[in-house]
């Protein structure tokens, strides 16, 4: 039954290849999203079994994962509608050089959108890492058309790092599943690659090839998911693909490419090498979090920022697990989600207001966008860690556990990262919103009406984060803390 | 009857080696529809050549006299180590394979020498050309050397091409195709034969070998294409030696026969090659045997694991 | 005969890294397919007689057939003969390509295999194969010549598995060929854009995303 999660996307993804009526597809994509949050959200908070079949099961990770991006899905294709309407209609300038350009058919958009909903599901409901690689490949393929949407130059230069760097990762990844393999046949169970069947087989996995596998899997999924310094496709990628895909690209995929890790990682606790994977998680968190600090600080390019700030966010839930903190990793993972998700979201508004990708362009927003410019300064505040925000709740059961693991240095880098960023951030933020002072107004730049509709899903997804950061249901509770017990961690 | 065997090898050898340079010629001639030159032809020419007398230019010192000879004797020297099938070389001591490379070696430096002292610009260059060559030829000649010491484990010549070569096979057959193929590209670098140079030019900006030898006449080149064959007969021997089946009856008219037959394999294909290939363009050469290098470096690694 | 296989594989991969022609890039990338797909039918394993000349059949048709006649097909439209400038020259690449080697032999040595296996060279071979394709993808500049590169990658991989897990549910060995395929086939689409939008799919000319452009050093 929870093989549902994946068929009906997919199947209807590939129906949206095929109408013709762009109503009646956007309207399947709306209908399959609701379907999708509706279940998923059940499936986490009120049926607390797992359930098994065939490779496919739904523990704790997997629910709560499933929750998260199929809720981002639910607000972006929102958005997307709108923002499919919106393009239909108006001539389409390229921001940067004024090019005219072409857009995809957006059947092709819609199709791919589903299908990608259904490779996102197909990877949580995985218990086999073959069918978990499968899936993140897929996920690559079908992200690419989405991510060459608008048809000019930047975009496809942009899809093409993203295709090679992405497809390098995962060919090394499937070393790591291979490696996995050899580890486990040493145990006597022949070559196993199914989840429950190597946690069952204990502590007797052959500990070299299990501790290398490990390493291709962190280099290939971390590909996929951001961390340096195999970033280098994040930025482009993000900053010329439409924002819907950005949201969904920074609030999902890096998510489930984590979840990938996570499960490896699992199996490593079962074998005694926690130390050994938390050593690595916690070189590659900082040096995430470094290098995002690195090119926040003077970016001129505000899409680009919130890529960066997603590299910064996927560097801490690396950390968060290396200081044994997986509580907060997963705390971590819904707040970033939803706050990225609604900035992406808000930039899009922007940048159909002020045609320009440059923060230097966007002055004033607060008297000509007001709800726009309410809802990205919060969000910039949010992403940066600011209460009563959900992010600030679990950055800060970060922290508590980095300073218990008594090592005084990794608090103290983990803060003063984030402390630059914050500085860094919220001087854009300021700038964009209220203006520099000594500069011309801008509104005599800029005119023409704005409305409020396209910024409904990302004042839902502040908002749920804001709601996270006051008040955890029990319900949600309980998920997170079974989700944080399968990856050995307390608080 | 240990060492007539051996000694009458090497007569053989002497006797027989301009025959090769006629096989090559003959087979080329074919490819080419013409009918071609005899297989004696060579025998002729030197005969011609040592009844001629040679002219000395001013310019020339002692080194142009000493080429020819020194390089002859070199050549001459290194056929005492070459073994043949079940016999022995005559001569032959623990790292005998350095002193064969360098007599090698020794055979070219006198010829260039020879052809640096004529003074005159043309024999300069390819001088120059033949040096840049031998720097990675002999490399990967020593590499190969290397490769099939580690597989038969002695550092005698003797020891890795004799009765120890089918021991070489029971190793690892790949490793030895490699090495064979690998020799032969040496053959052909060390010869001059086309790809490295072609010895049917008459343009002497593209002459390597045959401008180092434009200014001999008489008796000096009458040496200079006789050691030209007898080099040909050694580096040929060389993969027929690893290729030479040593569970043979050691029945020495049947032995002779077969080695013989397989060197003359080696200018008929050596003829083929030379009909289909084209000469490389100069910046290639580097890269091919830098290739052929690679290809010994794989052979050794493979070996080592 | 394995070993011989092994051997032609590690030949094909300097041979790849030699020429700088687009279409002998492709047809090593055949070859080295067939071989591959070959490999099976050397090793003793248990699986049953028309599951093994199966394999062995998908295999052959993906690697050797359908992919090289894609890339070649993809040559032709975006017309592209040779790799005009590689950051590493040709003899340079082919030392790394025997260094590569070497490092895959050390690796291979440290990591020793808890099973025995038909032949000794199979871990260190496919990890060099991999090697290759990365460096190929690291110092070509030609779009064509990348996926050619992650052809290779994807061929070193495929050799480790199928070679050391012949009894290992074949999901996984077939769902591989098929998200290769589908890969090469979007990259391929992705160039044909490239062709038609820049005009040529050299992808070091694919600069106009960079955070810091040499015009816009401002400090504020």
């Amino acid at each position: 039954m929870i093989l549902l999660l994946f068929v009906i996307p997919f199947i209807s993804g590939l129906l949206a290849f095929f109408l013709r009526n762009d109503l009646l597809r956007r309207r399947l994509l709306l209908s399959v999203a609701c379907g999708h949050s509706a279940f998923s959200l059940y499936l986490c908070l009120f049926r607390g079994v797992d359930q098994q079949w065939l490779g496919f099961g739904m523990d704790a990770l997997s629910r709560y994962f499933t929750a998260i991006f199929s809720l981002l899905f639910l607000c972006a294709s929102f958005y997307a509608v709108i923002y499919l309407r919106e393009e239909k209609s108006k001539p389409r300038e390229e921001s940067e050089e004024g090019l005219l350009f072409d857009n995809a058919p957006e059947a092709a958009f819609t199709g791919c959108l589903l299908i990608f909903l259904a490779s996102m599901s197909l990877l949580a409901l995985s218990r086999h890492f073959g069918l978990i690689w499968i899936a993140m490949e897929t996920t690559t393929l079908v992200s690419a058309p989405l991510i060459y949407f608008h048809r000019h130059p930047r975009s496809l230069e942009a899809t093409w790092k993203y295709l090679l760097i992405c497809s390098v990762g995962i060919a090394l990844a499937l070393f790591g599943n291979l490696f996995l393999a050899v580890s486990a046949s040493a145990s006597g169970s022949g070559a196993e690659l199914s989840l429950d069947r190597l946690l069952k087989a204990g502590v007797s996995l052959d500990p070299l090839w299990l501790k290398a596998g490990f390493i291709f899997i962190l280099v290939g999924y971390g590909t996929k998911m951001g961390l340096a310094p195999m970033h280098t496709w994040l930025p482009d990628a993000h900053s010329e693909a439409p924002s819907v895909v950005s949201a969904l690209l920074s609030g999902a995929l890096l998510n489930c490419a984590f979840l990938a890790i996570l499960r490896f990682y699992q199996l490593c606790l079962a074998n005694g090498l926690g130390g050994f994977c938390r050593e690595l998680f916690l070189i590659f968190g900082l040096l995430s979090m470094a290098v995002a600090c690195l090119f926040i600080i003077g970016q001129s390019d505000y899409k680009r920022l919130l890529a960066y700030s997603s590299v910064e966010h996927m560097g801490i839930l690396c950390f968060a697990v290396a200081t044994g903190s997986a509580y907060g990793a997963m705390l971590h993972a819904a707040n970033h989600s939803f706050v990225k998700g609604a900035l992406f979201i808000c930039a899009g508004n922007v940048l159909a207001y002020f045609k320009s990708k440059k923060i230097a362009d966007v002055r004033e927003m607060a008297h000509l966008l007001p709800w726009a410019g309410v809802l990205w300064f919060a969000g910039i505040l949010a992403i940066c860690g600011a209460p009563p925000f959900g992010t600030f709740l679990s950055e800060w059961i970060i922290l508590k556990s980095a300073a218990a693991s008594g090592n005084i240095l990794l608090p103290a880098a983990y803060l003063f990262l984030l402390s630059v960023i914050f500085i860094a951030m919220t001087g854009i933020g300021m700038r964009m919103v209220f203006g520099v002072p000594g500069t011309p107004s801008a509104a005599q730049e800029y005119g023409g009406k704005t409305h409020f509709l396209p910024l409904l899903p990302a004042l839902i997804l502040l908002s749920i984060s804001l709601l996270l950061g006051i008040y955890l249901p029990e319900s949600l509770g309980r998920v997170v803390s079974e989700a944080a017990a399968l990856l050995g961690g307390n608080t | 009857m240990n060492i007539v065997y051996p000694l009458l090898n090497v007569l053989i050898a002497l006797l027989a080696a301009p025959l090769m340079a006629g096989i090559i010629n003959r087979v080329k001639a074919f490819f080419a529809g013409r009918k071609g030159p005899s297989l004696l032809q060579l025998y002729f020419d030197i005969g011609k050549l040592l009844r001629k007398g040679a002219v000395y230019s001013r310019t020339t010192g002692v080194f142009f006299r000493l080429g020819p000879p020194v390089g002859l004797a070199a050549v001459f020297m290194a056929l005492f180590f070459i073994p043949w099938g079940a016999y022995p070389a005559v001569l032959f001591f623990p790292g005998d394979l350095v002193l064969f490379v360098y007599l090698l070696g020794t055979q070219r430096f006198f010829m260039i020498l020879a052809a640096l002292d004529t003074g005159s610009s043309f024999e300069g260059m390819g001088a120059g050309r033949d040096a840049q060559f031998s720097v990675l030829s002999e490399a990967v000649l020593f590499l190969c050397l290397a490769v099939m010491s580690a597989a038969s484990g002695s550092v005698s010549l003797n020891g890795m091409l004799c009765s120890a070569g089918g021991k070489i096979w029971q190793v690892s057959p790949p490793v030895l195709i490699v090495v064979v193929f690998v020799l032969y590209i040496i053959l052909l670098v060390e010869n001059y034969r086309v790809p490295f140079d072609d010895p049917n030019t008459h343009l002497e900006l593209t002459m390597i070998h045959e401008v180092m030898a434009l200014d001999h006449g008489g008796a000096d080149l009458a040496m200079i294409n006789y050691a030209s064959a007898l080099k040909f007969w050694i580096l040929a021997a060389l993969p027929a030696g690893l290729l030479f089946p040593y569970a043979l009856n050691p029945d020495f008219p049947g032995n002779a026969l077969l080695f013989f037959g397989i060197i003359a394999a080696t200018a008929v294909l050596t003829g083929i090659v030379e009909s289909g290939m084209a000469r490389l363009r100069l910046l290639k050469v580097p890269q091919l045997l830098t290739a052929a290098a690679a290809l010994s470096l794989v052979a050794l690694i493979f070996l080592a694991k | 005969m394995l070993d011989g296989i092994l051997m032609l594989l590690v030949l094909l991969n300097l041979f790849s890294l030699g020429s700088t022609r687009i279409s002998a890039s492709i047809r090593v990338v055949a070859y080295q397919g067939a071989a591959i797909g070959l490999v099976p039918l050397f090793l003793r394993g248990k699986i049953p007689g028309t599951m093994l000349l199966g394999i062995v059949f998908v295999t052959l048709l993906v690697k050797a057939v359908l992919l090289p006649g894609f890339l070649r097909y993809a040559q032709k439209r975006v017309n592209v003969r040779r790799e005009e400038k590689t950051f590493v020259g040709v003899s340079t690449s082919i030392l790394c390509g025997v260094a590569a080697l070497g490092v895959a032999f050390f690796i291979s040595s440290r990591l020793p295999l808890p099973f025995a296996t038909a032949s000794p060279f199979i871990v260190p071979v496919a990890l060099s194969v991999s090697l290759t394709g990365s460096f190929i993808i690291i110092s070509r500049a030609q779009a064509l010549s990348q996926v050619i590169g992650y052809l290779i990658l994807e061929n070193g991989i495929y050799l480790f598995g199928i070679a050391l897990f012949l009894e290992q549910p074949l999901l996984v060995e077939l769902g591989m060929l098929l998200d290769v395929f589908v890969g090469v086939f979007v990259m391929g689409i992705t160039i044909f854009h490239i062709n038609r939008e820049f005009e040529h799919t050299d992808t070091s000319r694919l600069s106009g995303l960079a955070d810091w452009l040499p015009e816009e050093r401002s400090l504020e």
